[in-house]
């Protein structure tokens, strides 16, 4: 999308798809680094030998990196119709 | 009950935290869109079909969901896959391909609108009043779930906990309407799927695989490999005879009480009502549909792995088989209700029971969150500006919704501290407004494609078939018939059914019918096939079809049913 339309900016401020990536990553590196540094026997007791802590951040982090590219590689495109009532646009084309 | 204390340490304070940053962040951020009240009540009728599709499963994945089926299944197993299977996704098909159409074709706001519009304000009334009762006290009901898991898991009184649940709800609600409920719904589903997939995960590494799980189900002593086929589930139908057991299940669970529920109940349509287009709101529960028959694969067979590796549940089931639950509980200090934390406790690592800790507060909130946000948005159009006060400008009915909205929330509150002093008597409510969904079912469709039903014979069906309900559920409770299990549901609901479907064709002969030119968008014969389609956008391709989707769905459900039958 063209940055020729201001409105498309304030609409890329709040894309939830960006909140997803975003938070699904943190929760995704603090898991990872977890399972790196502080995998405890008593740990590997209760899962039963996996790091579960490391897999699931590294899920998590695949998961947070589809989101954020979903959204960079097909942005929120707004339709202005009459008006002040504007029409977000969300992947429909996709 | 026994306090089920999670040795949650800082890392899973963090996770928690951060959520919460996030749950906040989005009611602030969805603010800044709002300035009209249909912006605030409907989300300005803007979102893609993905985002309200998850928004639409999430309303309805809350505490009495998640604990719930996991309980169930921790108990009767693979027959729990029936609520999900039989009992939700051919309901929410049928209400993408034939009722969609008109709820979101007839530009009403509401559920309880297009009951005015079709017939009227005696059948409005009954309708918008009764709904607007039930979402109150079922948040309080919600509230107080949530407040009783903080009070358990983490220690905190129940008071505090369920002001400051109460708190965080309230603050993103009344910020950012329901475009922060559903997306908040949205970012719900994926951390409780990010905290539930590696439990599920998890667990069946402990019990070693798939075939571990198979094993130690089949071989526990009771209910055996029964609890390993979805059908025919006499357990859970309450029917001795198999073939009763799944004519009980397919149309008491799967026609009368699942499609009451999920056609007519606002909280999940609202969801579609605040998507972009017609196409998009058909498209909000088929889409639902598919992420709705995997759910039971991370929420039943957790609670079936705990019932066989957590030492309690399962000392618990043997003397609740032998004994009675009652003193199963007495003995263990935990109930089939327990079956997630327990397993959580056993298998999840500190970081990971943050997330899920974190998906669990997230789940119970959202589910008060959307009763409270379609609570206010029938509030506000269907009560106060239809019978208070009319034609004031649009800010005024926007600062009513607001108004409305911390109101619920106080009231949900005090509904909250009752529910925990009279839990049976909250039961016998929900059970109650359960009885509204099924006539109203009837109605609606009946109203859709029989243009001759008048005005009268709506409300008349209506208060007709909720009072046969109510007096088939009267006579069961005090004994008049025995009906074991779900039977006297499924009975109460199909009874509510037939009355309002018989008593309405009655009434409808010796009244005056609506004049044509007043249907049209209400009755399918009364509709140009125009109104049902998306003006002035090309036709989508076959994937983003309503009904093609839908027949995928469909077919998937039927596969899933017969390799897990």
């Amino acid at each position: 999308m063209s940055n020729a339309n201001e409105l498309t900016k304030t609409a890329g401020a709040f894309d939830i798809r960006n909140f997803i990536g975003v938070l699904l990553g943190i929760f995704g590196i603090i898991l990872a680094i977890a399972g790196l540094v502080d995998f405890t026997p008593d740990e590997a007791r209760r899962t039963g030998g996996i790091d579960a802590n490391l897999w699931t951040g590294v899920g998590l982090v695949l998961a947070a990196i589809a989101f954020l590219g979903w959204a960079k590689l097909r942005p929120l495109r707004i339709v202005d119709t009459q008006g002040p009532t504007s029409e977000l646009d969300g992947d429909q084309e996709a | 009950m026994e306090d089920i204390r999670l040795d949650a340490q800082w890392i899973d304070y963090l996770l928690i935290a951060i959520y919460f940053i996030f749950v906040l962040g989005i009611g602030w951020f969805a603010k800044r869109g709002i300035s009209s009240s249909i912006e605030f009540l409907l989300s300005g009728r803007s979102l893609p079909a993905w985002v309200t599709a998850l928004a639409f499963v999430s309303a309805n994945l809350g505490a009495v969901e998640i604990m719930g089926m996991s309980a169930t299944g921790a108990q009767y197993g693979m027959p729990t896959m029936h609520y999900f299977w039989i009992g939700a996704v051919p309901a929410m098909l049928f209400l993408g391909v034939v009722m969609m159409p008109f709820y979101y074709g007839s530009k009403v706001r509401s559920v309880p609108e297009f009951m005015r519009k079709r017939f009227g304000t005696g059948a409005h009334l009954v309708n918008a009043l009764s709904f607007a009762i039930a979402q109150i006290l079922i948040a309080g009901v919600n509230l107080f779930l949530l407040g009783t898991i903080v009070n358990r898991l983490l220690g905190w009184p129940l008071w505090i906990a369920l002001v400051v649940a109460a708190a965080i709800v309230l603050s993103y609600i009344t910020l950012g309407g329901l475009t922060a409920a559903i997306y908040n719904e949205v970012l719900q589903f994926f951390v409780i799927v990010a905290a539930l997939l590696p439990l599920t995960i998890i667990g069946l590494n402990r019990v070693g695989g798939w075939d571990g799980l198979v094993e130690k189900v089949s071989n526990d002593g009771m209910l055996g490999a029964e609890q390993l086929s979805s059908w025919p589930g006499e357990q859970l139908s309450g029917f001795d005879n198999p073939v009763l057991s799944v004519v009980g299940i397919v149309f008491g669970l799967g026609f009368v009480l699942s499609f009451g529920y999920w056609t007519t109940n606002f909280v999940e349509v609202q969801r579609a009502m605040a998507s972009k287009s017609i196409t998009a709101a058909r498209l909000t529960p088929i889409l639902g549909a598919f992420p709705k028959m995997l759910i039971p694969f991370i929420v039943v067979v957790p609670g079936m792995i705990a019932a066989v590796l957590v030492t309690q549940l399962t000392q618990f089931k043997q003397i609740s088989a032998s004994v009675g639950e009652a003193s199963a509980q007495a003995q263990t200090g935990v109930t089939y209700n327990d079956a997630l934390l327990l397993l959580m406790r056993e298998v999840l690592p500190n970081g990971l029971l943050g997330v899920a800790i974190a998906g669990l507060l997230a789940a119970f909130m959202a589910g008060m969150a959307a009763n409270i946000s379609a609570f206010n948005t029938v509030f506000s159009y269907d009560l106060w500006q239809q019978y208070v006060v009319k034609d004031r400008e649009d800010d005024y009915y926007l600062k009513v919704g607001r108004i409305a909205t911390i109101g619920a929330c106080v009231v949900a509150i005090f509904t909250a501290l009752i529910a925990g002093n009279f839990s049976n008597l909250m039961d016998y409510l929900q059970t109650l407004f359960g009885f509204f969904n099924a006539p109203l079912f009837a109605t609606f469709i009946l109203g859709m494609f029989w243009k001759r039903m008048s005005a009268t014979a709506g409300w008349v069906g209506l208060v007709g078939g909720t009072l046969s309900a109510v007096a088939v559920f009267i006579l069961a409770e005090t004994g008049v018939f025995d009906l074991p299990g779900q039977g006297a549901a499924f009975l109460a609901a199909s009874t509510a059914f037939v009355v309002d479907i018989v008593l309405s064709v009655i009434v409808t002969f010796r009244t005056a019918p609506k004049p044509a030119h007043e249907l049209r968008g209400l009755v399918y014969s009364e509709t140009p096939k125009a109104d049902f389609e998306d003006l002035g956008e090309p036709k989508p391709p076959i994937w983003k079809r309503p009904v093609p989707v839908a027949g995928l769905a469909l077919v998937l459900v039927i596969i899933l049913n017969v390799s897990f039958g």
